[in-house]
């Protein structure tokens, strides 16, 4: 890919969150460019779920939480007072670590998102529904067994009617929870190479156990710690993919990505 | 207790002994309260079955079961007719009317507990549900008699006894039932479900009618059985509103009685075949409750592999 200049879609500045009194981030500030897999990799309880669900306010689903400092989605802080969470979660997708299809069939899955805008004209909703499972590599394998229930797939199928329904709603940025950790290694491959392909259109971030899955998917890395128990994570290193797994600046992020400690 | 090893050996097999006795006691116990449980609904049966054998063999199950001929004679009791659909209709029609108002009642105050209340207020609503299920039917029924049968006297001009009032007693008693079960449904709903609604852009609203209540329905549906049976065996508190009559319900409005208040109301002066009938009410009432049972447990398999 030739060099052009990175447009950032979103900019986390010196955001902190806190669970009540527990201070679970703090002062975090990190950019996500635009059209590329940005990585958040980390021990666990580093924070980093904790991060990735700031950037749509799934946390806001939590009592007592409260953040500091801003996200900013295109140029607009999406904790700014009275900002549309509904508006902002249409545009920032999110797929889970535990595949979560509804109990209900693979093409009312799908239609979910769509059905919720108020797209009610059937050929469209069959359009779209064929549309975003063929994007996400799932339409061969489905396509005679759509009015089926979503939670008869294997977990691998499941994760990517997952991503299908995210993308039904045309998203801008879809949000990776560890999205492998519950599925085996063939369909973590497919799950790779689909977002490999869905690059083109969608900014992403993933949060990742696995190394080696940051080292694949993803264009830039960040590396989150928590230096001693009980206190907040932090942002320790943030580069370009390459660099953070051969030349990594911070020897912290040097020892986590040799394995040795974490 | 001072020669080492054979002595441990000895103590071991002592006390793996009497633990072995012990359990096999604790086992009988166990097994005894099961089968006093189990006894005891096989001897219902099998007595409410024998003494409503006269009944149905005398009378014909058309006469006893389909017919709202009641006019029972207690000096000679073989004079008197018996039958029981006036009670049955009385019955489905006061748990029905019960229903339409405490299903949509507990199944909107069981999501208000799991997922709109802050967690301080959902503890004070269901301990005051919880409160509810305890007061005595004879209290519920004392506050019809005073509050309830009154006001409808106004509203409608009727006496005000009748199965309105006693429906809406049964609200009363039904209520904990549906809620707190309905509400036992939704928190066991993986958190999963919820967040990837949300995530999709659904408000509140929609993710609880679109994915959570649909995600529930079996464990409603049986939330709701279980309230019906309750309002189905309920005898007190309707005996004090729905008038007591033998006719033939044809408005909400119009004294009545249930198979719970015949029986009631009746079984003072009942003997022989008069007596017989009201076993076969009885029995009428068994079959009902198996038959939600069954209900029961065909949505709890159906349920399982899901």
């Amino acid at each position: 890919m030739t060099e052009e200049a990175l447009e950032n879609k979103m900019q986390i500045k010196n955001l902190s969150m806190y669970y009540t009194d527990f201070k679970a981030i703090e002062d975090v500030t990190l950019d996500v460019p635009a059209r590329r897999i940005t990585a958040l990799i980390g021990p666990s309880g580093c924070g980093k779920s904790t991060l990735v669900r700031c950037l749509n306010r799934m946390n806001d689903l939590i009592e007592g939480v409260r953040t500091e400092g801003q996200v900013e989605l295109d140029g607009e802080n999406i904790y700014q007072p009275g900002f549309d969470t509904i508006g902002l979660r249409r545009r920032v997708g999110m797929v889970f670590q535990r595949p979560n299809p509804f109990p209900k069939s693979i093409y009312e899955n799908v239609a979910y998102g769509p059905k919720l805008v108020g797209i009610k004209d059937k050929e469209k909703l069959d359009f779209i529904v064929e549309d975003s499972l063929k994007k996400a590599a799932l339409w061969h394998e489905v396509k005679t067994i759509l009015r089926e229930s979503g939670q008869n797939l294997s977990g691998g199928q499941q994760q990517r009617l997952c991503i299908a329904r995210v993308i039904a709603v045309q998203p801008e940025v879809i949000l990776f929870d560890e999205p492998c950790s519950a599925i085996d290694p063939v369909a973590t491959q497919l799950i790779e190479d689909l977002m490999a392909e869905l690059k083109e259109n969608f900014t992403m971030v993933i949060v990742t156990h696995n190394m080696q899955q940051a080292a694949r998917v993803s264009d830039f890395t960040a590396f989150m710690l928590v230096q001693e128990q009980g206190e907040p994570g932090r942002l320790i290193e943030y580069g370009d993919t390459n660099t953070m797994f051969t030349n990594p600046t911070d020897e912290r992020t040097e020892r986590y990505i040799t394995g040795r400690f974490g | 207790m001072s020669t080492g090893a054979p002595e441990a050996a000895v103590k071991t097999r002592a006390w793996a002994g009497a633990f072995t006795d012990r359990e096999n006691y604790v086992k009988l116990v166990m097994l005894t309260c099961a089968s006093v449980a189990i006894l005891a609904i096989i001897l219902i049966f099998l007595f409410i079955f024998r003494e409503s054998l006269p009944a149905i063999r005398d009378l014909g199950v058309r006469n006893l079961f389909f017919s709202t001929d009641w006019r029972p004679n207690v000096s000679d009791p073989t004079a008197g007719n018996y039958g029981m659909l006036t009670f049955i209709w009385g019955t489905l029609l006061t748990t029905f009317g019960a229903m339409l108002l405490s299903v949509p009642l507990g199944i909107g105050a069981a999501v208000f507990i799991d997922q709109v209340a802050p967690d301080r207020m959902a503890r004070v609503v269901r301990r005051g549900i919880e409160l509810l299920a305890g007061i005595p039917s004879v209290v519920i029924g004392w506050f019809g008699l005073i509050l309830l049968v009154p006001a409808i006297a106004r509203a409608t001009g009727t006496s005000g006894y009748g199965v309105a009032a006693a429906s809406l007693v049964l609200v009363v008693m039904a209520l904990p039932t549906i809620t707190t079960l309905s509400a036992e449904t939704l928190k066991s709903l993986p958190i999963e479900l919820k967040e990837a609604s949300v995530a999709m852009g659904a408000t509140r609203w929609q993710t609880i009618y679109k994915v959570l209540l649909p995600s529930a329905r079996e464990g409603l549906l049986i939330a709701v059985i279980l309230g019906m049976g309750r309002a189905i065996g309920e005898t007190m508190a309707v005996q004090m509103v729905i008038g007591n009559a033998r006719a033939f319900a044809l408005s909400p409005f119009a004294r009545t009685s249930t198979l719970t208040t015949r029986i009631v109301t009746d079984t003072g002066e009942a003997s022989g075949i008069f007596r017989s009938a009201l076993f076969a009410q009885a029995l009428v009432l068994l079959l009902i409750a198996m038959v939600l049972i069954i209900l029961i447990r065909v949505i709890s398999r159906k349920r399982e592999p899901a």
